[in-house]
C-alpha cells in the first residue's frame, strides 16, 4: 500500500529484502567454502585422483580408499595391530558391547523412531571403538591414528578440565591480585599453537633444555621423550594442556562467579566445609557450563594437529600422529583420494562422538539448569 | 559492628583456629590462602617459563644455546643481537620501507586480479624481505579478514535474531542434490565448472519458484543458528583438499584472497554465535520505535543495535584477530610462496640444511606472539567485565 512496485525506489526494494540481503552473505560463504568442498571431499575420497598437465583426472575406485584403512595395508597405520587379542581386550569389548546393547535396548520406549536411529548409529560407533580398543591397545599392541587422535581428546580434555576447574576455583575465592593471574592464565590461549610447538620442543629438549640438570640430577640423562610412544604423547598433551587449560579456566571462572555469593555464605554460617559447599552448592550449578566447555573444547581437540606436526614430527613411527596429521602426510606423498578419505573418517568420528556427547548429556544438563 | 568486639574475636582464637578456620564469612583462613597462593604461583611459572625461554633464546648465540642450558642473561651468559640482526639486516631490502612496497604490491595485484577479465596486466612479485613479507602478509590477512567475517557474522546473527525465516526443508534438499549433480558433472563427464554451476543455478531458481511452494516442511530459525554454529565441527582437513581445487580452477592460489575468505568462513560460527547473544539480549522496544519512526532495517542495525552492542563486537573481533593470526592449516595448503604469513615462516624456519637456528627462530617467534599477547591482555579486560558472559552459559 506504500505506493505502487513502479514507484519503489532502489531503498525500498533492498529494505522489503532486507531479510534475504542480511543473511545471504553468509549462507553463500558457508555454502561455497563448507558444504561444497565437504561434498566435493567425497569424490576425492572415492577417487584415485592425479596431477595431470590439465588439471586433476579422477578414476572411481569407489570405497576402496576406505576399506583400505580398515583391512588393507594402511590398517597398521589408522587402526593400530589388531591380533593377537588378548583375553582382557576380548572381556573389555564383551563388556561394553553387551552394556551399550542394554542401553539401546532401554531407550527404546524413552525416545522416537529418529532418537532410535540416531542412538543405533551412536551403539555402533561405541562398539566400533571398542572393538579397536579392546584389539589393540588392552592387548599390548600399538595403536593407530584414530586412537591417537582419540587419546588427545580424552585425556588431554580429562586433564585440562580438572585443572582449569581447580584454578578457577582458586581465582574464584576471595584473594587479592585476582585479575593479574587472570591475565596471566590467560595468555597460552592466545600464543600461536605453532609457536607453542617450537617453545615446547626447546623447554622438553633433553640435552639443551632447561629441565636437563634436573633430569640428571634424578638420573634420567639418557631418557628421551621423543622414542617412547607414551611418553611422547604425554609431552604432547603436557604442550596441548598449557594453550588449552586457560580456555577452561575463563570459562569456569565466569560460571563460578555467577553462583550466587549468599548461598556459599548462608552455607558457611551454617558450618558447612568447603568440600560439602563445593560438591552441594557450586557444583551444580556449574555442571550445564561445564559439560558446554567441554563439548566446544572436544570439537577443537579432534582438529589437533600443530603440536604433533611440530615437536615429534608424527614420530617415534606414526605413534603421536592425529588424524589430522595423518591426512596432511598422505597428502604430501600425493595420494590425494586416501588423504580425503582419512579426512572424512575424521569427520564421521568427530560428527558422531560430539553429537552423541551433545544429545545424551549437555542436552540434558541445559533442560535441568532452566528448571 | 564495632572495633572492640573485632579485636576480641581476633585474640580468642586458639593457634589451630587462626590457622584452620576463616576469620569471616567471604574471607579465607591462614592455610588457604596459603596453599591457593602457592597453586596459582606455580601455575603462573608453567606459563611463562616457555614464553620467557623462548625470549631469553632470541638473545643468544650459537655457543649458548648449543652447549647446555643457560637460564638467567648478564649472569649465564651474555646476551646479543645476532638473531635479530640476522633477520632484519642480512636480506636484501630489508628496511622499513619494504613494509610500504609491500603494502602498494598488494594494492597494485588486487586491482590486477580485478581487471584480470579485462585487461592484462602482470602482476608484481613481492621482494625478497622474509619477515617484513611475512608480517605484512599476515597483518592485512587477518585485518581483512577479521572485518569481513565480522561484518557478515554479525549481519546474519542479528537477522536470525530478529527476522523469522522459513527455509522449505524440500528446497534444502533440491539445492543438496543439484551440488551433487554439479559435482559429478565436473570431475567425470568434464563439464567446467562455471558452465555447471550457473545451469544449477538457474535450475535451482526455477525449481523453487515452480516445484517450491509445493513443500510443506519447514525449518526455522533455531535451526538455521545450529546449523551455522555446528559447521565449527567440520575439521579444517576435509575442505582443505577441494578447496585448494577450487582456488587452483579460478587461479587463487597463493593469493591473499584466497585466505582472507577461508579464514572468514572458518571463524563465521564463532562471531555468530558470540553476536546473536548479544542481539538476543536487546531490548525489541528501541527498534520498533525506530521502525516506526521509517527507519530501514539496515539504519536501525547500523545506527541502535551495534553501537549498542559495542562492548561484545570489540571483544569479538578481537578473538577473530587473534584466530586468523594464528591459523596455520589453511595457510600451509593455499599459500605457497607469496602469501607466506608468520605462522608459515617460522616452520619454514625449522627446515635447515645446518640444523635449526633456534635463536633465529626464536626470535620470529617473538616477533609473532608480541602482537597476540597484547590483545590476549586486551581481551582479558573485556571478559572480565563480563562482556562474553552470556556466551558462555551455553
Amino acid at each position: 500500500m506504500a505506493g505502487s512496485p513502479l514507484r519503489e525506489s532502489w531503498g525500498e526494494w533492498i529494505d522489503r529484502h532486507s531479510g534475504t540481503f542480511f543473511i545471504a552473505p553468509a549462507v553463500t560463504l558457508i555454502l561455497i567454502f563448507a558444504i561444497f568442498p565437504t561434498f566435493y571431499s567425497l569424490v576425492f575420497a572415492m577417487s584415485r585422483v592425479r596431477f595431470t598437465g590439465d588439471g586433476l583426472k579422477f578414476r572411481f575406485v569407489g570405497f576402496r580408499n576406505f576399506a583400505k584403512q580398515f583391512f588393507g595395508n594402511d590398517q597398521v597405520h589408522f587402526l593400530g595391530r589388531t591380533e593377537p587379542v588378548s583375553i582382557l581386550g576380548m572381556l573389555v569389548f564383551a563388556v561394553i558391547v553387551v552394556s551399550v546393547l542394554v542401553w539401546l535396548y532401554r531407550s527404546r520406549k524413552i525416545t522416537t523412531w529418529v532418537g532410535m536411529l540416531g542412538r543405533t548409529v551412536s551403539a555402533a560407533m561405541a562398539i566400533f571403538l571398542a572393538w579397536v580398543l579392546g584389539a589393540s591397545l588392552l592387548s599390548g599392541n600399538s595403536i593407530g591414528t584414530i586412537y591417537t587422535t582419540l587419546f588427545y581428546v580424552i585425556v588431554g580434555c580429562g586433564i585440562q578440565f580438572v585443572i582449569g576447574t581447580g584454578l578457577a576455583f582458586l581465582c574464584s575465592q576471595p584473594i587479592s591480585g585476582k585479575n593479574f593471574f587472570r591475565v596471566i592464565f590467560f595468555i597460552p590461549l592466545m600464543v600461536t599453537p605453532l609457536g607453542v610447538g617450537y617453545a615446547m620442543k626447546m623447554v622438553a629438549d633433553v640435552t639443551k633444555g632447561p629441565f636437563e640438570p634436573l633430569l640428571s640430577v634424578i638420573g634420567l640423562e639418557n631418557w628421551v621423550w621423543s622414542v617412547d610412544p607414551w611418553s611422547a604423547r604425554f609431552v604432547m598433551m603436557v604442550g596441548d594442556s598449557w594453550q588449552w587449560i586457560p580456555f577452561i579456566f575463563i570459562c569456569m571462572l565466569a560460571a563460578l562467579e555467577n553462583v550466587p555469593r549468599d548461598h556459599v555464605e548462608a552455607a558457611q554460617v551454617d558450618g558447612a566445609s568447603s568440600i560439602q559447599i563445593f560438591r552441594e552448592i557450586t557444583w551444580p550449578q556449574i555442571v550445564p557450563v561445564a559439560v558446554t566447555v567441554l563439548l566446544i573444547r572436544a570439537v577443537e581437540a579432534f582438529k589437533i594437529v600443530d603440536l604433533p606436526n611440530i615437536m615429534t614430527g608424527g614420530g617415534p613411527g606414526s605413534s603421536t600422529e592425529s588424524m589430522t596429521l595423518h591426512s596432511l602426510y598422505v597428502w604430501r606423498a600425493n595420494d590425494i583420494g586416501t588423504s580425503a578419505a582419512i579426512a572424512y573418517l575424521l569427520l564421521i568420528l568427530t560428527v558422531i562422538l560430539c553429537a552423541s556427547f551433545f544429545n545424551y548429556v549437555v542436552i540434558g544438563q541445559l533442560r535441568r539448569a532452566k528448571e | 559492628m564495632s572495633d572492640a568486639s573485632y579485636k576480641f574475636e581476633k585474640s580468642g582464637r586458639t593457634l589451630m583456629e587462626q590457622l584452620f578456620e576463616p576469620p569471616a564469612v567471604g574471607k579465607m583462613s591462614l592455610v588457604a590462602k596459603i596453599v591457593a597462593y602457592t597453586f596459582l604461583a606455580i601455575w603462573s611459572v608453567f606459563v611463562l617459563f616457555p614464553i620467557y625461554w623462548v625470549i631469553i633464546t632470541s638473545f643468544k648465540d650459537a655457543a649458548a644455546v648449543n652447549q647446555g642450558p643457560f637460564y638467567i642473561p648478564f649472569v649465564d651468559f651474555q646476551p646479543n643481537l645476532d638473531a635479530w640482526r640476522a633477520q632484519f639486516n642480512t636480506d636484501l631490502h630489508c628496511d622499513l620501507s619494504s613494509i610500504l612496497r609491500q603494502l602498494y604490491l598488494l594494492v597494485h595485484n588486487s586491482f590486477v586480479f580485478v581487471v584480470s577479465p579485462v585487461i592484462s596486466l602482470t602482476p608484481m612479485e613481492p621482494q625478497i624481505c622474509k619477515i617484513y613479507l611475512a608480517f605484512t602478509n599476515s597483518v592485512v590477512i587477518s585485518i581483512a579478514s577479521t572485518i569481513l567475517c565480522v561484518t557478515v557474522g554479525s549481519m546474519a546473527a542479528y537477522a536470525l535474531a530478529r527476522i523469522q525465516y522459513k527455509p522449505k526443508f524440500g528446497n534444502i534438499l533440491v539445492f543438496v542434490a543439484l551440488i551433487v549433480a554439479v559435482i559429478f558433472a565436473t570431475t567425470y563427464a568434464g563439464i567446467p565448472w562455471w558452465a555447471s554451476s550457473a545451469v544449477a543455478l538457474a535450475l535451482f531458481f526455477f525449481l523453487v519458484r515452480s516445484i517450491g511452494r509445493y513443500f510443506r516442511m519447514a525449518l526455522g530459525n533455531g535451526d538455521i543458528l545450529f546449523w551455522i554454529i555446528s559447521q565449527r565441527i567440520l575439521p579444517p582437513i576435509v575442505v582443505v583438499i577441494p578447496v585448494y581445487v577450487m582456488f587452483q580452477a579460478v587461479g587463487l592460489l597463493d593469493t591473499h584472497l584466497a585466505l582472507i575468505v577461508l579464514y572468514a568462513v572458518a571463524n563465521l560460527p564463532i562471531v555468530v554465535w558470540l553476536m546473536h547473544d548479544f542481539f538476543a539480549s536487546l531490548p525489541i522496544e528501541l527498534e520498533e520505535s525506530a521502525q516506526l519512526d521509517g527507519a530501514t532495517r539496515l539504519g536501525i542495525f547500523w545506527e541502535i543495535v551495534l553501537p549498542l552492542t559495542r562492548p561484545g563486537l570489540a571483544a569479538t573481533t578481537l578473538l577473530i584477530l587473534v584466530l586468523n593470526w594464528n591459523e596455520y592449516l589453511f595457510a600451509v595448503f593455499i599459500a605457497t610462496v607469496k602469501v607466506q604469513t608468520m605462522p608459515i615462516m617460522v616452520a619454514a624456519k625449522n627446515a635447515g640444511e645446518k640444523g635449526v637456528f633456534w635463536w633465529e627462530m626464536c626470535a620470529v617467534i617473538v616477533v609473532m606472539i608480541i602482537p597476540v599477547i597484547l590483545m590476549a591482555i586486551l581481551l582479558t579486560k573485556f571478559i572480565s567485565r563480563g562482556v562474553l558472559q552470556g556466551a558462555m552459559k551455553g
